[in-house]
């Protein structure tokens, strides 16, 4: 049996996440990787996958139905190719989340979500109650239908395959949900899960204006800027900068949270992050139990001292 | 319309869990248990669909132990017309649940199912996508905005990049994200008139499911502390302990 991966991408390039959901593939070990890259004109995603390292084979749907991943249209396309595998992993992406247990329902399939490391080809570990306890679980399903926390695994090599690719057929249009618009959060800056370096703003931020001294030191180190859930709330930032149980989960080399105070909720989403960096007011902040390197003080000071240290 | 609601009981967001010494899972005896945050903003925000006049009648449904009633009264108080508890003492994993709102969704015949995204204590984030595949309906989750209008709702939701709207035609699964709405806390006065409220009562069986565990937890261990490190006297000294020492810039 092999093992099926449902690419995450915008037709014109794949999302880091899929590395990783590869690499966990690899993990499981159980025969070919397959690669399903289902868009609409998505030739550019598809030549991409095929390069992956360790992939085998690259399955293509390109049909209008699959322009926007949305599950209803989706979900039946990998019910249909599921047969032939005894795994079937997506990325735990906002896109994953939704589709994948609808995927996993229509094959009567309890799935194993957020998986962050895997013991065989049944066995594998997930975070509970927001990453304070770790669950190992065992399936008894024939199929396995799993979504893949990017943080768990290390991404394999984007390049250095050679899959073929082959089409399949598309399963048409439910009729039943159409896409309407979206608002997508344009930036130069790398994305949130992938970057190695992040500057994350908190509450301490005080105002969505404030950010910018972060967009600085952000432009300085190539990093990301992130927010916990008290500054998205709050309306500084919109609500793809969160990192957090319910926002992103990240693991960069460097985090730098300032004005963080450090709740649970945001711990459980960066906590396996490399080194971390926290400034803050207050010196009994939960923050500094996490943090590699604190510095206490007026961010409003820190952070401008900190911009003109980096450039020398 | 009708709108049918689901809140699970979980341990309270504010108890720091703990790990039984036994590996057999998390501390549950003698700890606070509240409604689902998620479920909590499902429920307000199907309350609030009845105040604006696009509901006419909300049912909360619960599955689970007895005390899942008072979960349920929970959903009452806030603002739900009825109740009904799915009675069980086994463990009931997504799959399982989904199939039983599904046997609850053709008896009742909503409009709208909401249900929190995910619960905060197994962090699945299943449910409502199972129940839209078992029943065929399309899925709205991780909502921020829910506007039916005529036969569609269209739902904005939370994605990695941004926001996506998609237009559903009902009937429809909605799950909640966190910045749909800001739940109310039940007054005293409608807290006293919840108690009279109807809670209908099932159990598994007579809604023709095997709940029966797909998966087995095997063990259930911390994760690796992180230690606290050292805190530096200046930005000066953080920048070359962040070059130097740590290597990250």
């Amino acid at each position: 049996m092999s093992i099926l991966v449902v690419a995450e991408h915008d037709n014109a390039a794949l999302k880091p996440a899929t590395l990783n959901t590869v690499a966990a593939a690899k993990q499981i070990g159980a025969g070919d990787i397959h690669v399903l890259v289902a868009g609409a004109g998505c030739d550019a995603a598809a030549e991409a996958a095929s390069k992956i390292d360790g992939v085998a084979k690259v399955l293509v749907a390109d049909s209008a139905e699959f322009a926007h991943a949305l599950a209803e249209n989706l979900a039946p396309l990998v019910v249909k190719l599921a047969s032939g595998y005894s795994h079937v992993l997506a990325p735990a992406t906002t896109s994953g989340k939704n589709v994948m247990p609808r995927v996993a329902a229509l094959l009567d399939v309890q799935q194993i979500s957020e998986i962050v490391a895997v013991e065989d080809g049944d066995t594998f570990v997930r975070p509970i109650y927001a990453g304070n306890a770790l669950a190992t679980v065992k399936s008894s399903d024939a199929l396995k239908i799993i979504t893949v926390r990017a943080t768990g695994f290390d991404a394999v090599a984007a390049e250095g395959g050679s899959a073929a690719i082959e089409k399949t057929d598309a399963t048409g249009d439910s009729g039943k949900s159409s896409f309407v618009g979206q608002e997508l959060s344009k930036s130069e800056r790398p994305e949130l899960t992938s970057a190695r370096v992040i500057v994350s703003g908190g509450r301490g931020m005080q105002s969505g204006d404030n950010f910018h001294m972060l967009d600085k030191i952000a432009d300085k180190l190539g990093a990301a800027v992130g927010a916990s859930r008290a500054a998205v709330d709050a309306g500084f930032v919109p609500n793809d900068y969160q990192v957090g149980q319910t926002g992103k989960i990240v693991a960069p080399e460097l985090y730098i949270a300032v004005g963080i105070s450090g709740a649970i909720q945001h711990l459980a989403g960066m906590k396996d992050s490399k080194v971390i960096v926290a400034i803050n007011k207050d010196e009994e902040a939960p923050i500094f139990q996490v943090a590699d390197y604190g510095l206490v003080g007026d961010l409003f000071k820190i952070v401008p001292e900190l911009e003109a240290e980096l450039s020398k | 319309m009708k709108v049918l609601v689901a809140v699970k009981r979980v341990v309270d967001y504010n108890v720091k869990v703990r790990v039984k010494a036994d590996g057999s899972g998390v501390e549950t005896a003698n700890v606070k248990m509240s409604m689902n945050p998620f479920d909590e903003i499902a429920v307000e925000e199907a309350v609030r669909l009845k105040e604006a006049g696009k509901a006419e009648e909300i049912v909360a449904v619960s599955l689970g132990v007895q005390q899942a009633q008072e979960t349920i009264r929970t959903a009452l108080a806030m603002g739900a017309d009825r109740g009904i508890h799915v009675l069980s003492d086994d463990e009931l994993q997504p799959l399982a649940v989904a199939k039983m709102l599904k046997a609850v969704v053709e008896k009742e015949q909503p409009q709208l199912v909401i249900l929190g995204k995910q619960a905060i204590d197994d962090d699945c984030n299943q449910t409502g996508q199972m129940l839209a595949a078992l029943l065929g309906w399309p899925q709205g989750t991780f909502a921020s905005k829910v506007a039916p209008e005529g036969d569609t709702v269209n739902v904005t939701r939370e994605i990695d990049g941004g926001l996506e709207t998609v237009a559903l035609k009902l009937p429809a699964i909605v799950t909640t994200d966190l910045r749909l709405n800001e739940p109310r806390y039940a007054s005293l006065p409608n807290i006293m008139k919840a108690k009279k409220k109807p809670i209908e009562q099932m159990s598994p069986a007579d809604l023709g499911v095997d709940t029966a565990p797909r998966l087995t937890t095997l063990k259930v261990t911390e994760p690796p502390k992180r230690s606290a490190g050292v805190k530096v006297g200046s930005v000066a000294e953080l920048v070359d302990k962040l070059r130097n020492e740590a290597k990250v810039i």
